[in-house]
């Protein structure tokens, strides 16, 4: 009986750890789920108690999610068309994203450092920040017209002052020892802006990265208003116009998919850029 | 006097200007060290160690007096006056081997010799299994052994230390000051060590400067003629201790008087 137990037992250990290895794996994503599928649930009863007309349930709504993506269902003018309209808005995302970036993190390296940049330029952009996005809509019609430049503006306007302000945040709050370390080392003046406020401030400059990409997504909608004819925001509007709800809830969908599935690529680079940093693990 | 000082501080005093007041941080420090000398500086906290160790550093200009290195004044910081700090200063984004290799980069050293220069200096703090990992992996004990190793890296002649024990436990604490001994009789460093432990000072030192503060200045200096390897515990050890400790309650209480 005795060895049979003791056969018995470091057979059952390793199968049982793993299936807990399993369930703690699995615990998290099963956890958040919860709130989305009671959400979906709440949305589905809602429609079937005929609570509203407007709305479609979500089985409708994945149906025309179908039709969006692949087309073949309802063969009208939005089937299949999601990766034209995805792409539109990923470009204009991205490309307006990239240039907040690469203006904007040059821009707080130097305000963060030198005083006469600071002096220069910080009371002006203090001033324009509190502005929103939404209200340079129509002077962004007037300079770029009614079309995807107007768009591309208004993301790069978006995306631009949270990167900025974390840039310069970071460089004002590198540690004065390290200026120090690296003096006595013998770097001195500029050779300490690449090598010392850069990476010191990276932290900081991805915290705006992530920002401002968030922000880019945000502001796309509104971008899109103004009259292109592609794009998800595109979408929205000319589902709100033709009175389609379900096309609106597919663009809001493929919208929050696509600005987490960015987050996401950016947490990434992130990690790894910062693998040095004990606070940006995992 | 044939002989030049390597360092050579005259009359330097420090006076800070805080809005209206003025604090007087330093007043007529006199001191001279030898080429290979090892020197403490001791006393209580607001005494002025610190602010004499960082003019000598280069990142404090003296507002009286001359601070000389070779004769020469001190214009800034410097690679020949290497400067380990108590919470280490080093760079949380490098390795352990590339803050090693931080000073011979920035000066220009090509790559070959850099790589060398900073495999000597890990195999010399015993941390080849930890060079490749980030300051954040290591023990206070690690973090300090590369402080030092990266400051002899880049050819300091000068090794300034402020208080860079202190934030190490007992053990570690003991096992550093062993270690940095060694490596001052193996290459002829000229130290000067910041503390404020009167233990740590005898262990260590050849010199001991006795500072006092209100306004920071050198009370006295003593000379500690113990044989070398110092045994903390032996009759002639404590007896230095004493006759220290008495100096340095003695100005405090003439302080207090």
């Amino acid at each position: 009986m005795a060895e049979a137990m003791i056969a018995t037992a470091p057979a059952a250990a390793p199968t049982r750890s793993a299936g807990q290895r399993l369930a703690k794996r699995l615990g998290p994503i099963a956890l958040s789920l919860v709130v989305p599928l009671l959400l979906l649930l709440g949305w589905h009863l809602a429609v079937k108690a005929g609570m509203t007309r407007l709305i479609p349930s979500p089985a409708e709504v994945a149906e025309y999610m179908v039709d969006f993506a692949v087309g073949g269902i309802w063969d009208d003018a939005f089937s299949a068309t999601l990766h034209l309209h995805l792409l539109a808005s990923a470009s204009r995302v991205y490309g307006g994203f990239l240039l907040a970036a690469v203006v904007a993190v040059p821009l707080g390296l130097l305000i963060g450092r030198i005083e006469l940049v600071r002096q220069l330029l910080d009371p002006f952009l203090q001033l324009m920040r509190p502005i929103p996005v939404t209200a340079w809509l129509p002077l962004s019609m007037i300079l770029f017209g009614l079309g995807p430049k107007s768009a591309f503006f208004l993301v790069f306007l978006g995306a631009f002052y949270p990167i900025l302000l974390n840039t310069i945040f970071g460089v004002k709050n590198v540690e004065p020892r390290l200026f120090e370390a690296a003096s006595m080392l013998g770097c001195r003046g500029n050779a300490q802006f690449f090598r010392v406020v850069l990476p010191a401030a990276l932290p900081s400059i991805f915290t705006g990265l992530r920002l401002g990409l968030g922000l880019a997504w945000f502001v796309i909608v509104v971008g899109e208003m103004t009259g292109v004819p592609q794009g998800l925001g595109a979408v929205i509007m000319d589902g709100r116009t033709l009175s389609r709800t379900e096309l609106v809830i597919c663009g809001m969908i493929v919208i929050g998919i696509a600005g987490f599935v960015s987050d996401r690529v950016v947490v990434m680079l992130m990690n790894r850029a910062l693998r040095w940093s004990p606070m940006h693990r995992g | 006097m044939a002989e030049i000082p390597i360092l050579d501080i005259r009359h330097v005093g420090k006076t800070y200007t805080l809005g209206d007041a003025r604090i007087e941080a330093l007043r007529d420090a006199n001191l001279t060290v030898k080429k290979g000398e090892f020197v403490c500086l001791i006393g209580a906290s607001g005494c002025g160690k610190s602010t004499l160790l960082r003019i000598v550093a280069g990142f404090e200009q003296p507002t009286n007096g001359d601070a000389l290195m070779w004769d020469k004044p001190i214009a800034g910081p410097a690679p020949d006056r290497g400067m380990v700090f108590q919470d280490y200063g080093l760079f949380p984004w490098l390795t352990v081997r590339e803050n090693i290799g931080f000073g011979p980069k920035s000066r220009g050293r090509p790559k070959s010799e850099v790589a060398e220069t900073v495999e000597r200096f890990v195999n010399l703090i015993g941390l080849t299994r930890f060079a490749d990992a980030h300051p954040h992996q290591l023990s206070g004990g690690m973090k300090q052994r590369v402080a030092i190793a990266r400051v002899l890296a880049n050819d300091a002649e000068v090794v300034l230390m402020d208080e860079p024990f202190g934030a190490l436990d007992a053990m570690t604490r003991e096992r550093l000051q062993d270690e940095l001994l060694e490596l001052w009789q193996r290459t002829g460093l000229t130290v000067l060590f910041v503390t404020h432990s009167i233990e740590e000072a005898i262990f260590l030192a050849d010199r001991v400067v006795v500072m006092e503060p209100g306004p920071g200045r050198i009370a006295s200096e003593h000379r500690i003629e113990l044989p070398r390897p110092r045994d903390v515990s032996s009759p002639e050890f404590n007896e230095v201790r004493r006759e220290l400790g008495a100096r340095l309650h003695s100005h405090h209480a003439k302080k207090a008087a």
